[in-house]
């Protein structure tokens, strides 16, 4: 069976910091950054271990402001 | 491998519907409102009715959905939204025409409304955002706020004596011989969300057949109103308003 990996991309200035997606990732992959602020001064979301992300997409379906876009790869 | 690679080389999995603009939206970090208008994009954009779905925008939080969802809306006085529904569903019946409201919209100040146009058996959708405190205005009790839930005009918790107790409108209009698609969902987990969208689009779908009113009652969370942070409210939710407000269809004619 092939492996699957997935990516994720972050619209930084769009998210709020609400860390719903953060509980909703299923591997970890996801955390709210702890050093640096968007312009609106939320801690946004970061995927600090991306190579854990199997594009399952449960942060983007979470995500109340639509900030997080999904891609899968099958190797 | 590198981030890029799957990015080029990838399947597109998910990303924000087209029909969903870039506006900022005014809601709290992690409001419920934001998963629900992702919904509704997304169906309508799935049903390829982006020029046939008018919107009525009710008064409280949602009262901006105008903004961020790039279909045809109209701006309903408070609590009117499914009269301004029931006109424009008789005068264009092609077009899918659903109301967006609040509990504060829906089960305050336009229950009447609400009721009636459900009992006339209107072809159109109510969406009813349930999140049990009217949270615009500031947290105070909504006539959907729980028995013991504190909230700025019931400081030491609602009690039935003086306040009553909290309304059931999903449970109210599935007695209704107009309505033909009556269901409660929540949107806090993945799953719940999935759900969610099956049932708006069925309603959808059955509004459209003519087979008469759908209600859909959307269980939700005010983190700010509740004062709580938003993955602790999904948790309050689940403890506290699941047993009151059970998630299920209630009827599917």
């Amino acid at each position: 069976m092939g492996k699957i990996k997935g990516a994720v991309v972050i619209n930084t200035e769009r998210c709020k910091g609400c860390n719903l997606c953060v509980v909703a990732c299923p591997t970890g992959t996801l955390k709210l950054s702890e050093t640096e602020v968007n312009h609106k001064g939320y801690a946004y979301c970061c995927d600090i271990d991306a190579e854990k992300c199997i594009g399952c997409a449960s942060c983007a379906l979470v995500c109340p402001d639509g900030c997080i876009t999904v891609y899968k790869l099958k190797e | 491998m590198e981030k890029s690679e799957i990015i080029n080389k990838g399947t597109l999995v998910y990303q924000k519907p087209t029909l969903m603009n870039d506006t900022p939206m005014h809601y709290c970090p992690g409001c419920s409102h934001g998963v629900v208008h992702k919904l509704i994009a997304e169906i309508i954009e799935e049903m390829g009715m982006e020029d046939k779905a008018i919107g009525i925008s009710p008064v409280g939080c949602g009262v901006f959905i105008y903004k961020y969802i790039d279909i045809d809306w109209q701006e309903a006085a408070h609590g009117r939204a499914p009269a301004l529904a029931t006109a424009i569903k008789r005068l264009l019946p092609d077009r899918l025409v659903f109301t967006y409201q609040g509990d504060g919209d829906c089960a305050g100040i336009g229950t009447n409304e609400t009721i009636h146009s459900l009992n006339r058996g209107e072809n159109i959708t109510i969406i009813y955002i349930n999140n049990a405190i009217y949270g615009m205005t500031g947290g105070q009790m909504a006539p959907t706020t729980l028995l013991g839930q504190k909230t700025a005009t019931c400081p030491y918790g609602r009690e039935a004596q003086l306040n009553g107790f909290p309304l059931k409108l999903t449970e109210m209009v599935a007695q209704l011989e107009g309505t033909s698609y009556v269901t409660r969902q929540s949107v806090h987990n993945v799953a719940a969300i999935r759900k969610a969208k099956r049932a708006l689009r069925h309603a959808f779908e059955v509004s459209m057949q003519g087979k008469g009113s759908c209600f859909v009652e959307i269980v939700s969370t005010c983190s700010s109103g509740w004062k709580l942070p938003p993955e602790k409210a999904n948790k309050w939710m689940e403890e506290n308003m699941f047993p009151y407000y059970k998630i299920g269809d209630l009827k599917d004619e």
